[in-house]
């Protein structure tokens, strides 16, 4: 469950703090017997926090129930409150930097350190199973005391996580006698080191889950057959680039039963074999779901993947450089799939071939094969964008980097597609306006938000002014992510937003023209949002210290940069919590 | 640039006078909103600051480029990584693998010199995958004191020590490389 997520609302509230406190209790129809069973049914973490609130009994039925918790936000909650109130957690999932760390503006140490959660998980749940991180600090002593401190640890996930090498790896596979699952994706890591794999012993066969794509080290190819021989569960394999076409075919060989596959280099060394071998071993995969990887393939080897592009249902190119032709002969092949990711070389003609062969496509993300092209000779416009709303009626998800863009064409692809849940929208050129008629992009962001009810993540970019964040605010009634930068042009931007979008969770903005009468309009929106960054905007540490005065259970975080004067706030957090200040934060942090 | 003159515009007729700003009593806010709003978080010259600040009656006015912007384009640092080497293996062409023997080893192994950018990482790609020492390189005295020495052949089909002429020049004369062992390179080295 979200802890974050307790509503203030007037029911029977029930404090995770002191279980007892409650005003009224009702007695429920239900023993234990029954309630507990049936709750363990539900899974969503959303749906089992509203259950919480109905009364007591099902507060403590729902809570010894339970054996996933969620934490978006690790700073948001102690350990000690969720192992108080959950005694028999599995597995567990931890939030921690803000998003924008992504792109560098978060400093280095400011810290999401998973290492005193594991000290506090050891002692509260020394048989957890499960943890998945995104966006935390995991040190190499983490990963060696995670591995030999629960002795039933089965699943490991490390999303965007910074911190460890191949030696914290080394412990996982030394150490981990029951792993199902290791999983480790868009790491930062700088990862020179040793070979991990051949630490697997022989006798571990239990593995489904093999995810090292974002690694660059050289592992054992020895090692890695080997595993995947004895692994017969093994579902969901992602190598990285170092394997080459010949290593995948004999892994492949062993493993015809995967779901998902990530390729590495898809080239050969030597010719050793002929393509149509190559193609008859991928058709053999016939439960394949999801493809990607894909490193350096070109015509020659396309045609090996197509018998597996019958039922994929997601493919991943955007780490292959397609040519727009190249594209079309993959898709032709790909008429049930529901999830495409390309790089922007594939052009507007790619985008076309998008529109012809894909109509069952709900979710398109469009990546910059070069986001520092000053030329801007390649890449994709709107008119791309346009082909794939034609011929996608079901497309509710697009992120799309491009260098220019209309107010009229989005307006004419949310016509196209009315069911956007995700709209993430990014006008490379900084402050760009519609290049046709030279005006803002408001009316391409009103249109969004007005054609589209079910609009939960929105991403603006491009010359915007307030009118934009004047429709946002007044029509995006299901937005709970927003991300803005250079965009606004005063005060009353922010306050649009902060003073509608009911179900904002998450808003994240950069080099605004905000100041702080907007911060402070939004005062009581805050305790119902999960945080709000804002960095490079007009924000005072006058005006956060109202704010932080104002609501105390709010942490008000200000990163001091050497740049800015003193009297500048230059980048701040904004999160709820139960848990208080930050114990650890770093020097740069005050909290106000 | 139009648009961007339209965008001073906008900030300029936001009026002021009830906001909560920067700046010392009494000084025109108006520049440092345009700065701070614009200047992205990180200005890797300072003039790009002072032009936007006094630039309203002048015709250029250049946003920040992407570079120098941080985190502008939001795409993730590894995505980045991927796409540049794809760029650089474009442009050169795609690997420059070479052949590589040790004498006295069974079999030769392929190297690719685009991976390395000076000797000395080449140098310690070979000991590793030779599990040998090669040592330092000395103007004067070649690889003298070590087991093994690199050499390479080159354009000509002559066969060179590995060091003496700039890295550049080297990748792009390199045809294969040997690893020598010292005995026998000494007469290599006494040319020199």
């Amino acid at each position: 469950m979200d802890l974050d997520q307790k509503r203030s609302r007037s029911v029977d509230r029930v404090d995770s703090v002191d279980p007892d406190s409650s005003e009224s209790t009702r007695t429920c129809p239900f023993p234990d017997e029954v309630l507990e069973p049936v709750l363990s049914l539900i899974d969503s973490h959303k749906d089992r926090s509203s259950v919480s609130l109905v009364c007591k009994d099902w507060y403590h039925a729902e809570r010894w129930s339970r054996r996933h918790v969620f934490i978006g936000n690790c700073y948001s909650v102690s350990l000690e409150i969720v192992a108080g109130r959950f005694p028999k957690i599995r597995s567990v999932t931890l939030k921690g930097k803000p998003r924008f760390s992504d792109f560098n503006l978060v400093p280095e140490d400011w810290g999401a350190d998973v290492h005193p959660w594991l000290s506090v998980l050891a002692e509260a749940y020394p048989f957890l199973e499960e943890l998945r991180l995104k966006r935390m600090a995991v040190s190499d002593e983490s990963l060696e005391f995670l591995a030999t401190n629960f002795t039933e640890f089965k699943a490991l996930s490390l999303l965007s996580c910074d911190g460890f090498s191949m030696e914290g790896l080394k412990a996982i596979a030394t150490h981990c006698r029951n792993l199902t699952e290791l999983d480790i994706q868009e790491n930062g890591i700088d990862d020179l080191g040793g070979d991990w794999l051949s630490c697997f012993p022989e006798t571990l066969t239990t593995l489904q889950v093999l995810n090292f794509a974002s690694l660059n080290s050289e592992v054992s190819f020895n090692a890695l057959e080997k595993l995947v021989t004895r692994c017969k569960s093994l579902r969901v394999l992602k190598v990285n680039r170092n394997i080459n076409l010949d290593q995948l075919q004999k892994l492949l060989l062993w493993a015809p039963q995967l779901t998902e596959l990530g390729t590495g280099s898809f080239t050969q060394d030597l010719v050793t074999r002929p393509v149509a071998d190559l193609e008859t071993t991928f058709g053999n995969c016939k439960n394949l779901l999801t493809i990607s990887g894909l490193w350096d393939i070109n015509s020659v080897y396309l045609p090996i993947i197509y018998p597996a592009c019958v039922g994929l249902s997601f493919l991943n190119l955007s780490c292959a450089a397609l040519r727009s032709f190249e594209l079309a002969m993959v898709l032709m092949h790909c008429k049930s799939v529901r999830r495409l990711w390309v790089l922007d070389n594939v052009g507007d003609a790619g985008l076309e071939a998008v529109g012809s062969w894909c109509p069952l496509l709900e979710e398109l993300r469009v990546f910059p094969a070069d986001p520092f092209d000053q030329e801007e000779v390649a890449g994709v416009t709107e008119s791309g964008l346009i082909s794939v709303s034609q011929g996608c009626p079901k497309l509710h998800y697009i992120l799309y980097f491009c260098h220019q863009m209309t107010n009229a064409a989005v307006a004419t692809v949310v016509q196209n597609c009315p069911g956007f849940t995700h709209f993430r929208l990014c006008i490379m050129n900084l402050g760009q306006p519609d290049y046709l008629t030279n005006e803002p992009m408001d009316e391409a962001f009103g249109a969004v938000v007005r054609t589209c009810p079910n609009l939960q993540r929105l991403a603006v970019s491009g010359l915007l002014t307030d009118l934009t964040f004047e429709y946002i605010g007044k029509y995006a009634k299901n937005l709970e992510i927003l991300s803005v930068a250079f965009a606004g042009s005063s005060d009353l931007g922010l306050k649009y937003v902060l003073g509608g979008c009911p179900r904002l969770r998450k808003l994240e903005i950069r080099d605004c023209p905000f100041g702080n009468a907007a911060l402070l309009s939004g005062l009581t929106k805050y305790e119902s949002m999960r945080s709000l960054w804002m960095s490079a905007c007009n924000l005072t540490m006058n005006g956060c210290r109202v704010l932080a005065k104002e609501m105390p259970r709010l942490n008000v975080e200000v990163m001091k940069d050497e740049d800015s004067e003193d009297s500048q706030a230059h980048k701040v957090y904004i999160y709820r919590t139960v848990a208080g200040p930050r114990r650890d934060a770093p020097p740069f942090v005050l909290t106000l | 640039m139009d648009q961007t003159r339209s965008t001073l515009d906008l900030f300029n007729n936001v009026d002021l006078t009830t906001e909560l700003r920067l700046g010392l009593p009494g000084s025109d806010g108006k520049p440092e909103n345009v700065k701070s709003s614009l200047s992205g978080n990180k200005r890797t010259s300072s003039e790009m600051g002072s032009s936007s600040c006094t630039d309203e009656n002048e015709s250029r006015y250049s946003p920040p480029t992407k570079e120098q912007v941080v985190g502008w384009p939001p795409v993730r640092s590894y995505r980045k990584n991927i796409l540049q080497v794809k760029k650089t293996e474009s442009e050169m062409g795609s690997g420059m693998y070479v052949k590589v023997s040790m004498d006295g080893a069974p079999y030769l192994r392929k190297l690719d010199l685009k991976m390395y950018q000076s000797y000395e990482e080449l140098i310690k790609g070979l000991q590793v995958m030779f599990k040998c020492v090669i040592g330092l390189y000395s103007e004067r005295e070649g690889y003298n004191g070590s087991q093994h020495v690199p050499t390479y052949e080159d354009k000509d089909g002559d066969w060179m020590l590995v060091g003496d002429v700039p890295w550049e020049m080297f990748i792009s004369s390199c045809k294969r490389l040997r690893i020598m062992k010292s005995c026998e390179a000494r007469g290599l080295g006494e040319f020199v």
